[in-house]
């Protein structure tokens, strides 16, 4: 058990977290923060997909006991208020979910990905996405929807 | 109807209204879901096939820190638990009854699959159920695991008082005249296909939380489920002999089902018995290797094929004989899926005179398998377009126009097939044209002998699917031997204000209901979109209904709103006829008013629903107050979307991986409520169908181990695994329906597995290749290259 100082979603918190904690049951658990999501048990779905300083992060296979001082950010705090973030808004315009379990993580995967390079080819979008699993989708409004996003977000 | 033309009724892309809650991290999943109190339960599954059990120690870990219960078989049995059931059962040929063994909740004596439930440990935290788990002993005397399904059937019984291992031995058709029709043959085509055997994996897997109020005496269940009221059925009264009223189930929002979150588990039943016996709420969430070892799987299938076909290479006689791997155990859509689901859509989209089929249920060490998007309707298309490319190869045709030969004319519906369907509307040849346009077909050639220079195998492969949605006319599965219907329930509850609920029997998943049924509301009622609100998934708020699968939410479960908010307007009419003091028959409704027509005197919709809660002399004799109409729809027939997927496949013969270069499809779901979702389910259903066809295999050794039990071993299609999907319709209008639709959900599932497999075959023939099973891994096609070559080199 430790004292974790973290800011999650902008908002410094202090919890006492037992040593084996993931990040994803902190955030689920601890934090109340479900936007973030277990889809397998080794790291391979990016359904948990949170960003740990700015880096894009499977929260299943991180400790919160590594994270003294880290800026943590989930799908719950990257909307402005009510206005959605640019990459919310296009997977609802290019309808890039189904049953939205995937989502968090794809979005969170997406916005770094655009952020790091505002020109990706669609190929680039496919192979940045490869560590997120879809089932619904079939990927193809998902791309659709980062490469919209990406023209928004001043590509 | 042009994008664009339509705001938010029928037609219109409209965005789909559930999206913010996904998008912003609010959506409500079960594992979202804590009850004061709650205990974790944690299952400890055999790591044997096939064994008695002989002693199950439990003192050790009933010590461990955290921990209030162990239950086993032996409680299960000696609360007289039931287990989970079947739903429609076909009759054997002989005319007996299929064998419907007992699945107990948690084993009783014999475990049967590497998986099998043995003891529920419940705890104050999951760590300490697990930890607690692993201090019980159990001693197992094991057997010989039970695998292979071509040799199942000569094996020990798996159960006792089963014969051959073998649930059910089912026929339809006609054998005297297909016997007659491979009699008189001009040639003779034969196919062995092999369906392989795949895991749902539905991104959110399954988890429970039960919880039992002392106060009133009621359960609550929260659980992943794609149909709530036949959870509630099942649990209620054929496993823990609950009163159905005294049981609540919620489907909150579920990620995803493709079939295998239809059926009742253990887990749930166990959850819910255990809330009441422990006076706790308690919570089950399955990890993935949970839901790789215990969710149903799909498919696994070995068919033998054989097509006769007369001097003009019309086909005059089809005969399939099936084994089916169903595991274990039986669960909900297990023998249905096989049977009616699969014998009866052999005919496709041909005109065959004579059909016979034979299809055997087998039961082997392995979990379960049942309904699987498509259930049925994509193994036997799988098989009979393996097939007609086949047999176009053996004939010296095009594959394209041996099937044109070969289809029912569209002159020619509604068209009675061989195999008791009768299909109301359709037109194959278009849909056939249009994708042969959209992926320049006759050019094909060119692009081959360009992939070539590059050193690469390139080849086309098409399906020409047709599939029966809209599950189920109770008059046509009662004909078949089916216990129940599938008709479905809505209620429409206008609000005092004009607002709108419509409480449906169906469950969204993912499909979009709250935005396509919402949409036939706008499109009926003229009110705005924002107005209406979906109610689906709670057992204490909609009306009894059957839940989502098999394609039938828009076809059945639309068609109920349909026919309710058709009640709602007449009853609004009678309304409006007092309150404009004109006759019933003088009122018109339209675009959201009332009118008394030929005049100007008009009631907006909101006024009615109004003075339907505020009355004012309502004649008592012919009007109630209120503004509420409930339909249950009882679907005439099946319905038939069809359609014709192309793919096109890249294969570089030193490494065996394929690509797939372009994908095209011309799909005919009868009305779209909702392009944009429409599109969506095709795009879904493709990469589960190329999952099948390329990557995805679910394997068990000898022993009954499961190999493939994690996304390192099981290969999940991802997003650079495909190219962009071209996706385009045309439309024959459903003849039996009030929407005139078909649905869409599993037709991407069904239509390509054999485009594919079609297409990795003509990329390999050129090196001798003439057949590849499924996945068509890099090694398997590599495999195949080298022995083709091998062969020819002797
Ligand atoms: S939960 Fe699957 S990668 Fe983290
Ligand atoms: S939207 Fe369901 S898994 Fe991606």
């Amino acid at each position: 058990m430790r004292t974790i100082t973290m800011k999650v979603n902008g908002v410094s918190t202090s919890h006492d977290v037992p040593d084996n904690t993931l990040l994803v049951s902190f955030l689920r658990e601890t934090m109340g923060l479900t936007g973030t999501h277990i889809g397998c048990d080794t790291s391979q779905c990016g359904a948990c997909i949170v960003h740990v300083n700015g880096k894009s992060t499977k929260s299943c296979t991180i400790l919160a006991a590594q994270l003294e001082g880290a800026k943590v950010t989930t799908i719950e705090g990257i909307a402005n208020g009510d206005e959605l973030h640019p990459m919310q808004q296009a997977f609802h315009e290019n309808h890039g979910l189904q049953c939205g379990f995937c989502t968090p993580g794809m979005v969170m995967s997406a916005i770094e990905l655009v952020e790091k390079n505002k020109n990706l080819s669609e190929r680039e979008i496919r192979e940045g996405l490869e560590g997120n699993i879809c089932r619904c989708t079939g990927y193809h409004n998902i791309v659709k929807s980062v490469q919209d996003a990406a023209g928004k977000m001043g590509g | 109807m042009p994008e664009g033309t339509v705001k938010q009724g029928i037609g219109a892309s409209v965005r789909r209204k559930e999206d913010k809650r996904f998008l912003i991290g609010k959506g409500n999943y079960t594992d979202d879901i804590n009850r004061a109190g709650q205990l974790h339960v944690y299952f400890l599954r055999s790591p044997v096939a096939f064994a008695d059990i002989v002693s199950i120690d439990k003192q050790k870990a009933e010590k461990a820190s955290g921990v209030v219960a162990i239950l086993t078989g032996e409680d299960v049995a000696a609360d007289n638990l039931g287990g989970p059931i079947c739903g429609w059962v076909p009759t054997n040929k002989d005319g007996s009854a299929p064998s419907e063994p007992p699945h107990p909740i948690l084993a009783n004596g014999r475990v049967r699959y590497v998986g099998d439930h043995v003891a529920a440990v419940f705890a104050e935290t999951l760590e300490q159920a697990m930890s607690a788990a692993e201090l019980i002993d159990v001693t197992y005397s094991e057997m010989p695991a039970i695998t292979d399904l071509k040799t199942a059937m000569d094996k020990p019984q798996i159960h006792d008082g089963m014969e051959n291992n073998t649930y059910f031995d089912w026929e339809l058709g006609d054998e005297a005249a297909t016997n007659d029709a491979f009699d008189k043959a001009a040639t003779i085509v034969k196919v062995d296909i092999r369906n392989n055997r795949v895991i749902p994996n539905a991104m959110e897997p399954r988890a429970a939380v039960a919880d039992y109020d002392t106060g009133d005496e009621r359960y609550t269940l929260f659980t992943t489920s794609q149909n709530p009221q036949l959870t509630r059925l099942v649990i209620g009264a054929f496993m823990l002999n609950i009163p159905e009223s005294k049981l609540r189930v919620v489907a909150p929002d579920v990620g995803g089902g493709f079939g295998s979150k239809i059926y009742v588990y253990p887990e749930e039943a166990v959850c819910v018995w255990a809330s009441k016996k422990l006076r706790r709420a308690v919570k089950w969430t399955a990890d993935r290797t949970q839901a790789f070892l215990g969710d149903a799987h799909g498919r696994d299938h070995i068919s033998d094929v054989k097509l006769a076909l007369d001097k003009n290479n019309r086909i005059t006689g089809l005969r399939v004989d099936t084994l089916a791997n169903l595991g274990a155990y039986l669960s909900a859509f297990a023998m249905v899926t096989p049977t009616y689901l699969h014998g009866t859509l052999l005919s496709g989209v041909y005109d065959i005179p004579a059909i016979y089929t034979n299809v055997k249920g087998i039961c082997t060490n392995t979990v379960n398998v049942d309904a699987y998007r498509g259930a049925g309707r994509p193994e036997a298309t799988y098989l009979l377009e393996r097939t007609m490319d086949v047999a176009a190869k053996q004939v010296g045709m095009d594959p394209a126009e041996f099937r044109r030969l070969n289809f029912i004319p569209k002159d020619a519906f509604p068209y009675q097939t061989a195999v008791a369907l009768q299909y109301d509307v359709g037109d194959y040849e278009p849909l056939l044209d249009r994708a042969m346009a959209m992926i320049d077909y006759k050019n094909f050639e060119n692009r081959r002998a360009k992939s070539a220079k590059n050193g690469k195998c390139r080849g086309i492969g098409m399906s020409t699917y047709i599939e029966a949605c809209g599950i189920a006319p109770s008059a046509v599965v009662g004909a078949l031997g089916g216990r129940v219907g599938l008709y479905e329930s809505a209620v429409v509850r206008v609000d005092p204000t004009g607002t709108i609920s419509v409480l449906t029997g169906t469950h969204s998943h993912g499909q979009g209901h709250d935005t396509t049924f919402a949409q036939l509301v706008c499109d009926k009622l003229g009110v705005d979109i924002e107005a209406v609100e979906i109610v689906h998934g709670d057992s204490d708020r909609t009306a009894f209904g059957m839940g989502t699968y098999g394609s039938r939410s828009l076809a059945v479960g639309g068609t109920a709103i349909s026919k309710a908010l058709d009640k709602v307007i007449a009853k609004g009419k009678i309304i409006a006829a007092h309150m404009l003091e004109a006759a019933d028959a003088d009122i018109e409704f339209k675009d959201g008013k009332f009118t008394v027509t030929g005049t100007d005197r008009e009631k907006s919709f909101g006024e009615i629903a109004l003075s339907a809660y505020v009355p004012h002399n309502f004649p008592h004799d012919r009007l109630e107050p209120g503004l509420e109409e409930t339909s249950f729809y009882d679907p005439l027939n099946f319905t038939y979307p069809s359609g014709t997927h192309i793919a096109e496949v890249e294969i570089d013969p030193a490494t065996g991986v394929v690509e797939l270069m372009d994908w095209v499809c011309c799909d005919d779901f009868g009305n779209l409520i909702n392009p944009m979702v429409v599109e969506g389910q095709v795009h879904g259903g493709i990469a589960q169908g190329v999952g099948q066809a390329l990557y995805e295999e679910a394997a068990y050794n000898d022993n009954g181990q499961l190999l493939s039990a994690s996304y390192m071993d099981y290969c999940m299609p991802r997003a650079d695994h495909f190219p962009s999907l071209k996706v385009e319709n045309l439309v024959t209008a459903c003849t039996h329906n009030d929407l005139g639709v078909k649905g869409c959900g599993e037709a991407g599932a069904i239509a390509s597995p054999p485009a594919v497999i079609n297409a990795v075959v003509d990329a390999l023939s050129p090196l001798g290749v003439t057949d590849i099973t499924m996945p068509a891994t890099p090694q398997k096609v590599w495999q195949a290259i080298q022995s083709a070559q091998t062969k020819a080199a002797e």
